[in-house]
């Protein structure tokens, strides 16, 4: 069934309640989203009636829940156009990175060898490259970002040589709202014969990937920034890698045959899948998807386009007020960060909060890039599918009043 | 608008301290220095200390924050410069207490001065951690002097 951009907010029962006497703004999509009743439905429907440990049962009800949770694997595949034994379900996009960097990279990388990752990472695409550099004796080093918070692709290149054994990066920065243009940079970093990882988060969820396209070595998104729920996250890797790829975590389910001193791994996916995995997160997550599909790539992106171009042109005419990233279009997703002169965003989001408007402080688990900024801290205003035009007016109105309070 | 519960966390008093912090600087005659953060927002604040006699002779701060964690840091230095250092741990005490929503301390949450405005923080759980974390650099900076005896 196609359904409507235009009522989506109507799907989504938590919208609909006041904070602080205001009607709630949620801005703060990029930390997490909402879920449509669809999701919430799937997930106590689950419960109430398929729930049972998925691959070992032989009754009819663990069957059951088996070919949901599978049937979810293929859902992703085809949602991202890949090979369904090249998804692995994982906790999150950092579990997913951290098994890239602890169960493949760190057996590979040697004294000398260099990973590539830029300036403007989140933590989770950043620590654990360089916790595997430190472990291994390779070294890091960044990609930089130009004046509108763009990465130097001239800089990248000088970077790339046949040292370089692995490149990480964002596919959109959660602080600058920048698109990174991740297919020119896997086939950069192919050239020099590394590896590509790409971190998904901020960009699934937005508009369509395709791993065949982007031809990335792994690629890694997290449910509950797709309108799914938390706990339930994917890693996409090639097959002949995952092959390679050893699991971070052992333990029940993932093994062939294990005996006292030794133990045969299945092959991926289930190598990687140790233990019960978030069986109900994970058909939260295929219900999730079918309710983006049903409302359609074009429309998503162009209804956040819209808004997040009226935020853009609106915060722009407020005095004081600095952008950080690129201007609205083609290289800048729905998010803005911003800081207002003169105040903490500490206390800005405090004072939006009193307004219902629902907004992040602080530094977005992206220190190197504040520092590059040259700021501790910084607000920012993420949109999704379900914000309006009316969203963005609160917040301009809150962030006018907020000016008038602290008098600057 | 519900600005009412933001004029209580935002006191002019609160906004003075913010935009006018006293003690605010290098001091060269330190003994002392502490470099605290906040791991969630990644404010920072530098405190050093001047220990003498038993007392807290002298101190100032610096680094970057919001307007509690600011206001907060001015108040504390305002009220423990000159006095003895078991005064100063029960003050600390006796804030941490207050921010921490215990009525135990209650009485003795009028001997803070400035700094008692700051109970309404407490409505406010986000923030505690902005107005206690210069409370928690004096507490080490004695603790750590303490140390080396």
């Amino acid at each position: 069934m196609v359904k409507n951009i235009a009522t989506a907010r109507n799907d989504f029962p938590i919208l609909n309640q006041q904070i602080n006497g205001e009607p709630l703004t949620y801005l703060d999509n990029a930390a997490t989203t909402q879920k449509p009743q669809v999701v919430i439905d799937a997930l106590t429907h689950y419960y109430e009636t398929d729930n049972a440990n998925i691959h070992r049962g032989v009754y009819t009800l663990a069957e059951r829940a088996t070919e949901a949770y599978e049937g979810v694997r293929q859902q992703v595949a085809n949602f991202i156009n890949a090979q369904t034994d090249e998804v692995i379900f994982t906790r999150g996009t950092t579990t997913s990175l951290n098994w890239v960097a602890l169960g493949f990279a760190r057996q590979l990388l040697q004294p000398n060898d260099e990973i590539i990752i830029t300036v403007m990472e989140h933590h989770s695409n950043l620590v654990p490259w360089q916790q595997v550099a430190l472990q291994t004796g390779a070294k890091l080093r960044y990609i930089e970002i130009d004046e509108h918070g763009e990465l130097d692709l001239t800089q990248y290149g000088e970077l790339l040589n046949p040292k370089t054994k692995f490149v990480a990066f964002t596919h959109v920065s959660n602080v600058l709202g920048t698109i990174n243009p991740v297919k020119q940079m896997t086939k950069m970093a192919h050239d020099v014969g590394a590896y590509v990882v790409i971190d998904g988060a901020q960009a699934v969820g937005h508009f369509s990937v395709d791993m065949t396209d982007l031809d990335c070595d792994f690629y890694a998104f997290s449910g509950h920034k797709v309108y799914g729920p938390t706990g339930i996250g994917v890693l996409y890797g090639k097959r002949e890698l995952l092959a390679e790829m050893n699991p971070v975590e052992f333990g029940g389910e993932m093994i062939n045959l294990v005996e006292r001193q030794t133990t045969d791994f299945k092959p991926a996916p289930a190598k990687f899948e140790a233990g019960t995995m978030p069986i109900a997160q994970a058909i939260g997550l295929g219900a999730a998807l079918d309710y983006l599909t049903s409302l359609g790539w074009s429309a998503i992106e162009e209804h956040e386009q819209s808004l997040v171009t009226a935020a853009y042109q609106q915060l722009n005419k407020i005095d004081g007020l600095t952008i950080y990233g690129p201007a609205a279009g083609p290289t800048r997703s729905a998010l803005i960060t911003f800081n207002l002169n003169g105040v903490h965003p500490h206390d800005v989001a405090t004072v939006l909060d009193t307004q219902g408007v629902a907004v992040r402080a602080g530094h977005h688990c992206a220190q190197p890039l504040m520092q590059t900024l040259g700021v501790s801290a910084t607000t920012r205003a993420s949109f999704g599918l379900y914000n309006n035009l009316a969203d963005v007016e609160r917040l301009i109105a809150a962030l006018v009043e907020t000016k008038e309070f602290f008098q600057v | 608008m519900n600005l009412g519960n933001l004029s209580d966390l935002y006191r002019q008093l609160i906004l003075d301290h913010a935009q006018h912090p006293h003690h605010h600087g290098e001091l060269a005659s330190a003994d002392q220095t502490v470099t605290l953060n906040n791991p969630t927002c990644g404010d920072v604040i530098k405190l050093q200390v001047e220990l003498k006699d038993n007392q807290v002779a002298d101190l100032a701060f610096s680094g970057d924050g919001c307007s509690i964690s600011q206001a907060s840091a001015s108040m504390m230095t305002d009220l423990v410069k000159g006095q003895s250092l078991p005064e100063v741990q029960h003050e600390i005490a006796t804030f941490l207490e207050m921010l921490m929503g215990n009525n135990d301390a209650d009485e003795d949450v009028d001997a803070l001065g400035d700094a008692a405005v700051l109970a309404t923080v407490v409505k406010f759980p986000a923030r505690i951690k902005c107005a206690t974390l210069a409370w928690k650099a004096l507490e080490q900076a004695i603790g750590e002097a303490n140390n080396h005896e």
